[in-house]
């Protein structure tokens, strides 16, 4: 089987070396690029990202990427946005002021909650491992999570989540001091992940195999 | 609660793993991609790379040893060792690890902390700490390796990194390190009353039994392990079933 292409867009944020290692261990011939050319010719394309939104969206708008992310996507191929990444397909963030985002999922990025639901305060930001659980009305099946398990351990870090104004947008949630945060999102062929699943050993390759497919 | 974070950590002389006592009498193990490996498989939730010599001899330290690890280990890696600049951390980080642990350099100049927190976030800063305890309730900083000292109070220097920007901070007991004698308790607990961030216990784990005053009493979020795992007296997953026995928080794991 011929291996699948893909573009993993590099706007100068992030540690892109995980995330193309990650995907070449799933099989993929992997090129980083901010070229549209090259970008376009391209099976699957991954939006990574480390750091502010504001500054990620300025970054990306230098190189005209997010027209080029737009015709990805209306071309119908399978997009997955990678923590900050994922963050950037909504309309707006709350980080460091409101800035707009991607706007390719309908929603609002917002700060963690500084205390848990019982009252304790909670360290932010949230780094470490944590579970996935279903989101409700949630389905996996034939999904990118199609071959994972509610209770499977993810590698989180981040100080702003995601939150999708639609439900069925919503595939996992993680639990933090018990409050629901968007792990996974997707809409048609567009999908984001909260967490590091490049650093989610092999419960997060299994994702991007699925991805992949 | 979060999550006990369970950490191999693999000092290394190049192009060896080694293991020591007390940072000294240091002795060969093996390769350090090798145990790596094996570790990511027993289900590590980390892992951490020291280069254990570099400060002493200011060589340059493990960008290609990490980019080789990095190729099929798919966990956070911390690199520590011979990194003194913005620039020696950002050539780490593109080499593939998640974060920078810094003991020599950040006493020599507190400011590269900051520096280094601005730059990629606080998450990516660990200020790692030598400790020799030098009465009760006072242990004193050492660098170089356990070798030299600075006369600086441990838990001022925890208190004062983390108000600089670090995100984390690795605590090895250079009197317990190796011994196989058990954690240093009050050590990891005069450290965590003091601080909210994250703190991983390093020096002395003997036998998976050790964890459990090292997480209730001292109140560790992280266990970092060499001898245990490199003389395979326990793997991590007897480790991570001690854990979830005793009713701590670890992250769920089948080996595949």
């Amino acid at each position: 089987m011929k291996s699948p292409r893909v573009a993993v867009i590099d706007y100068g944020v992030g540690n892109l070396l995980s995330v193309q290692r990650g995907l070449e261990s799933c099989g993929a011939d992997v090129i980083i690029s901010n070229k549209p050319d090259e970008i376009l010719k391209s099976d699957h394309v991954v939006l990574p990202g480390v750091g502010a939104f504001g500054n990620a969206m300025q970054a990306l708008e230098m190189l005209d990427l997010p027209s080029l992310v737009d015709e990805v996507v209306k071309q119908g191929k399978p997009f997955l946005g990678i923590c900050l990444g994922m963050q950037l397909l909504l309309d707006e963030s709350e980080e460091f002021g409101i800035h707009q985002g991607l706007g390719l999922i309908a929603g609002k990025v917002q700060a963690i909650p500084t205390h848990a639901i019982s009252g304790e305060t909670l360290k932010i930001p949230h780094i470490g491992w944590n579970s996935l659980v279903e989101a409700n009305n949630a389905t996996w099946e034939n999904t990118c999570l199609h071959n994972n398990k509610s209770g499977d351990a993810m590698y989180f870090v981040h100080s702003f989540m995601a939150n999708p104004y639609h439900q069925e947008h919503r595939l996992a949630d993680c639990l933090y001091g018990s409050h629901r945060i968007a792990a996974v999102i997707k809409k048609d062929n567009i999908m984001g992940c909260q967490f590091h699943p490049e650093k989610s050993g092999i419960l997060g390759l299994k994702i991007l195999q699925e991805f992949l497919r | 609660m979060r999550n006990l974070r369970l950490i191999a950590r693999l000092d290394i002389k190049s192009p060896n793993l080694i293991k020591g006592v007390h940072l000294e009498g240091l002795r060969v193990i093996g390769s350090p991609s090798e145990h790596a490996l094996r570790y990511y498989h027993q289900g590590a939730d980390e892992l951490i790379y020291m280069d254990c010599v570099a400060s002493l001899y200011g060589r340059n330290h493990l960008a290609n040893l990490v980019s080789e690890t990095a190729k099929n280990i798919f966990i956070p890696i911390t690199v520590g060792g011979g990194i003194r600049s913005i620039d020696d951390a950002t050539q780490i980080l593109r080499s593939g690890a998640d974060k920078v642990a810094i003991n020599t350099a950040a006493v020599a100049n507190p400011k590269l902390i900051t520096e280094i927190a601005r730059q990629f976030g606080s998450q990516c800063m660990v200020l790692s700490i030598e400790a020799k305890q030098i009465s009760q309730d006072h242990w004193e900083v050492y660098t170089d390796n356990g070798r030299e000292r600075t006369g600086l109070n441990v838990v001022e220097w925890v208190k004062r990194g983390v108000a600089l920007g670090a995100g984390e901070i690795l605590l090895t007991s250079v009197d317990k390190e190796g011994t196989r004698k058990g954690f240093d308790i009050a050590l990891i607990q005069a450290v965590t009353n003091e601080v909210s961030v994250p703190v991983i216990a390093s020096g002395g784990m003997g036998k998976p039994e050790d964890i459990l005053p090292a997480v209730n009493i001292g109140q560790a979020d992280a266990i970092a392990m060499a001898d245990i795992l490199h003389y395979q007296r326990a793997t991590i997953a007897d480790i991570r079933e001690l854990a979830q026995a005793t009713g701590m928080g670890v992250r769920s794991y089948e080996i595949a």
